[in-house]
């Protein structure tokens, strides 16, 4: 399982790059893997405003969905529109294939690093 | 096989209707449909010998053990198919006066008359179609309730971790905020948790019993005295009623409304996937909220379907329970429990009971242990069973066992078949040992092998000839 | 008494003694004693042999009467069913399978399916069916509760729609707390000034109209699908599917959903049901539509196989989040609107829809050379029409003495219906009890 140094997870398995204050979202490897093969993602639209903590979409496998939590309160400024035809891309690279970029982010979960997310990884 | 499209050949038809005896009569042009119909065109050997094929390609409780959990895979007798063919029953248009119609509605109150005897309730409407329509209907005569006594702060409803999925959906499309409360490690109500649960906003309880992991909540009458002492009403799911008709009543157990799946415990045909019907029962105070039809008895009720619902199927739940009477019903009931329990004791020692315990008419098999031992799961468990002929029961429910194989064999089945079916269970039990890989295989001779079904929901394709 | 149960006296006790027991009762030592019912203890009358059942419920259907002439619609309309519809419908593996949750041997029922979601798509123009819903009423409802948005809640229904489809929606929507509200009729049909009001609020969620309307005349469906659009509500249209096999489909009216009473295509009257809903909807809303759905998909060894499919949309995976808490549909009735609609093929639906259409135009027109007969609306109608006439009791109770199920009065007069199956003659002979009556 890969944990990369530069981003930032949360507990529910999201992980976060900040990019000149947009930040970048994405599920991790742990999190790809739990779920299975994925089929489908639910995102939200361009505009829309999010709340750190809340749902920004969900995931579905063929057995199982389960919400994605934005990590962040912002404005979503970008979809991965690619997602949308191949979805395979969040089991392949999960870390290649963000969900979505947010702007203004005003508050944010809490994060862990690499190191720590690798720990909590394990034990869970 | 091909598809009846694959088949077609253009001027290809049956001849069904005469020519018009009257003259034609042309709506504007305007109305008229340009995109062209693309329907098969067969002759009607074509469309017999197709579907006869599809059929050879499809199992029914008339090809084999269907032991299929929480479905009450029972035998649907032939004399009820007949019974509901009679042209006096389906030749009769649901809005036709009312002197015409005087068997069907005798029927129904034949019907309702029995089930509420049986069920311990007062009253009863069968709109719902089936039994998450009739979950529906029985929470909104909760929410009705509550809403005419002005108690509008009863905004929750209880819903046990066992239960099946359409509980909290239900709830949901009635308004109501769902509290999950966990099961006891007997697979039971956990008493303190539903007491925490309790209070001035509890709307009513939600609850099978026999329980979803097929075991009698002796706690019973608390656990109803504790929400109608809450101010909530308690609402029996009828899905296991199987275990108990003629035995217990709901009404007794202290349920204020129930729905029956006719289409499980009154032995009317699946199809399939349906038709069904649930048909649901009250006690009296509740009876001024059950649905009516707009069109039927006018307005001014809470209405689920068009007209009285799936007519023809309490037809047959009718003839069913007529022919079985009142020593037939329990009859069939405790041979549904002793058939369960039968099963469960021969497969014990290879494949374990979630809970070693007296169980209802179902019980659940824990594979969590053999899975570790063996790498083989539930679902290679299932698919093996095929090329016995035997239907899987249902896999990985109730959610709480997480190598979940749940067996219904209903009173239906002779104790050869148990017997047999045992054996099968008891020779996967070793194979699961020496040849792991044979399981993970299976089927090897079904009509197909398994199906790739991410593929089909990444990639979805939901009709022939499909065009982006 | 009947038993179904085939294990003997000897078998039963082999099984009570093998698990350690006694007696029966023994099994429900965990039920309270004081609820336990005593032996005999239902008060129902006892079991009974088939051929006293038989005669039993022989008598209560002879209690009904069956009219050889029904000129009634309403919601349950009565075309001819072809023969080989009934005998392969009444086939024992169709009728005793469960739903098709193994694939593996399932693959004739999903197979069905998958083609009646195809005519179901052909027959609307739209992109993709479910397997089915309970009746075209429910499936009115949950294609509202299907359009809802978290900003848009509020659900237009025409008043032009059958009463039932009117009071179910309500229903569903007072169940999630959601407001209904009823778009006027004008001259029997929606009211489009008052639509375009009511689309003002910018609140809808969706609006929806019947196509032919209750009172059987045709809608200005692509005008409501555009003014609908234009107020950024979805559009949904309830159709009868007989009329599809000629009329606009609702694909080429705009909609967003297309649902329907599918009794038409092949079920019998049977005093309301069981009937067909059917549902369709666009790409776009693919993986929204309520209930189950079959995909094709290919097995290990690559061959073509049948699946349940979309399944993270339901109830069992998204539970209390599911829009819907459907499972078990009408899929026989499914299955027997497909063998109608490829019996029939294009020409036969089109025939029954051409020669429907031609018999109501047909009635109407004779009636109204009645003198006190007249025709209440004016505009276009399909198969169904209303007629005001004095003495409307009287005329209703001669045709029934004939066995001629007169139209169904409603508040405006007699909505009348003429199907293909009612010949030249029948409809003369009813023509001509109106007439003497009001003579």
């Amino acid at each position: 399982m890969n944990f990369p140094e530069e981003l930032k997870y949360t507990s529910d398995h999201e992980w976060l790059k900040m990019e000149d204050g947009v930040a970048v979202i994405g599920i991790s490897d742990f999190a790809q893997d739990a779920l299975g093969d994925v089929v489908f993602i639910n995102c939200p639209e361009v505009g829309d405003e999010l709340t750190a903590g809340e749902a920004l979409g969900d995931i579905e496998s063929v057995k199982a969905v389960s919400d994605v939590l934005s990590p962040v309160s912002g404005k979503v400024v970008a979809v991965n529109e690619a997602l949308i035809d191949n979805v395979e891309m969040l089991n392949e690279d999960p870390y290649g294939a963000w969900i979505v970029k947010v702007e203004g982010v005003t508050d944010t979960v809490e994060l862990m690093n690499a190191a720590d997310y690798e720990a909590f990884c394990k034990e869970a | 096989m091909e598809l009846l499209f694959e088949k077609s050949v253009s001027g290809r038809k049956c001849s069904i209707l005469p020519p018009c005896d009257v003259d034609s009569y042309q709506l504007c042009s305007c109305t008229k449909r340009e995109l062209p119909l693309d329907l098969p065109q067969l002759s009607e050997i074509d469309i017999t010998r197709h579907y006869s094929a599809l059929n050879r390609r499809t199992h029914g409780v008339n090809n084999g053990f269907y032991p299929l959990g929480s479905c009450t895979m029972k035998y649907n007798p032939r004399i009820n198919e007949e019974i509901a063919a009679l042209p006096g029953f389906t030749g009769i248009h649901p809005l036709a006066p009312a002197y015409s119609t005087e068997g069907c509605r005798e029927a129904l109150q034949l019907a309702s008359k029995y089930l509420c005897e049986i069920s311990g309730m007062d009253d009863m409407t069968f709109q719902p179609a089936a039994g998450a329509h009739g979950e529906f209907t029985g929470v909104m005569l909760i929410k009705q309730y509550h809403q005419a006594k002005g108690d509008t702060a009863r905004t929750k409803i209880i819903v046990p971790d066992s239960a099946h999925g359409t509980n909290p959906a239900t709830a949901a499309m009635c308004g109501f905020e769902i509290v999950n409360i966990a099961s006891a490690p007997d697979g039971c109500v956990d008493l303190e948790s539903l007491k925490a649960a309790l209070g001035p906003d509890t709307a009513g309880l939600m609850l099978t019993n026999p329980n979803t992991v097929g075991i009698f909540d002796k706690n019973i009458l608390e656990i109803t005295r504790l929400v109608h002492e809450a101010g909530g009403l308690c609402y029996y799911d009828g899905a296991n009623l199987n275990a108990v008709m003629g035995v217990v009543r709901p009404g007794d157990m202290g349920f204020d409304c129930i729905h029956m799946n006719l289409h499980k415990t009154f032995s009317t045909p699946h199809g399939g996937g349906g038709p069904g019907a649930g048909a649901v029962g009250c006690k009296q105070f509740l009876a001024e909220y059950l649905p009516k039809s707009a069109s039927m008895d006018g307005e001014g009720h809470i209405q689920v379907r068009s007209f009285a619902g799936n007519f023809l199927v309490v037809v047959r739940a009718l003839a069913y329970i007529m022919f079985l009477g009142k020593e037939g019903i329990p009859e069939a009931s405790t041979n549904a429990v002793l058939n369960a329990n039968y099963l469960m004791n021969r497969i014990k020692g290879t494949f374990e009971p979630a809970f070693d315990v007296t169980c209802m008419h179902e019980f659940v098999l824990d594979l969590g242990n053999f899975e570790k031992e063996t790498g083989v799961s539930a679902l290679d468990v299932a698919k093996s069973l095929i090329d016995y002929g035997m239907h899987p029961p249902t896999m990985y429910f109730p959610l709480i066992i997480h190598e979940a194989l749940m067996l219904e064999p209903t009173e239906t089945e002779s104790k050869e078949t148990l017997d047999w079916a045992a054996d099968i269970f008891r020779k996967l039990y070793d194979l699961g040992h020496e040849d792991p890989q044979y399981m993970h295989d299976a089927p090897h001779h079904a009509q197909i092998g398994r199906p790739d079904d991410t593929e089909a929901a990444r990639h979805p394709v939901v009709r022939w000839n499909q065009q982006d | 008494m009947g038993s179904y149960v085939p294990s003997t006296k000897e078998q039963r006790w082999e099984m009570l003694h093998a698990i350690g027991m006694e007696n029966i009762m023994d099994l429900y030592k965990d039920v309270p004693s004081e609820m336990i019912l005593p032996e005999g203890g239902l008060n129902i009358p006892e079991g009974m042999s088939e051929l006293e059942l038989t005669r039993a419920l022989t008598e209560v259907a002879e209690k009904n009467i069956v009219f050889k002439t029904v000129l009634r619609g309403a919601g349950a309309y009565d075309h001819y069913i072809p023969s080989v519809v009934k005998s392969i419908t009444s086939k024992e593996e169709f009728v005793t399978a469960y739903t098709p949750y193994q694939a593996e041997m399932s693959q004739g029922v999903l197979q069905s399916i998958f083609e009646y979601q195809t005519m179901i798509c052909q027959l609307t123009g739209m992109y993709v069916s479910n397997a089915s819903v309970y009746d075209g009423a429910t499936a009115a409802a949950e294609a509202a509760a299907m359009c809802k948005s978290r900003k848009k809640t509020v659900t237009l229904v025409s008043a032009a729609a059958h009463p039932d489809t009117i009071n179910v929606v309500k229903t569903y929507c007072y169940g999630t707390g959601d407001e209904m509200r009823v778009v006027p009729a004008k001259n029997g049909k929606t009211d489009l000034e008052a639509l375009k009001e009511m689309l003002a609020a910018g609140d809808v969620a969706s609006v929806y109209i019947q196509q032919p309307n209750f009172n059987g005349l045709i809608e200005d469906a692509e005008e409501i699908g555009k003014i609908a659009h234009e107020a950024g509500a979805m559009y949904i249209m309830g159709c009868n599917p007989i009329s599809l096999a000629i009329m606009k489909t609702p694909a080429e009216c705009g909609a967003d959903v297309a649902v329907g009473e599918g009794q038409p295509l092949g079920m019998p009257l049977a005093y309301g049901g069981p009937y067909l809903g059917f549902m369709a909807t666009t790409k776009k809303n693919m993986r929204n539509i309520p209930g189950r759905i079959v995909g094709e998909t290919h097995d290990k060894d690559g061959n073509r196989a049948y699946v349940l499919t979309l399944q993270a949309r339901e109830q069992h995976i998204r539970r209390e989040k599911a829009s819907s808490n459907i499972c078990s549909n009408q899929a026989l009735c499914a299955m027997t609107a497909a063998v109608y609609m490829a019996t029939m093929g294009p020409d036969g639906m089109a025939d029954a829809a051409n020669q429907s259409v031609a018999k109501a135009h047909y009635l109407a027109k004779h009636l109204c050379e009645i003198p006190g007969v007249s025709m209440v609306y004016d505009g276009e109608f399909f198969h169904e029409f209303v007629t005001s006439m004095p003495k409307q009791d009287e005329v209703l109770a001669a045709l029934e003495k004939a066995g001629i199920l007169g139209g169904l009065p409603v508040a405006e007069g007699v909505l009348w219906c003429a199907t293909e199956k009612v010949s030249k003659n029948q409809l003369d002979r009813a023509i001509a009890i109106v007439k003497e009556v009001l003579a």
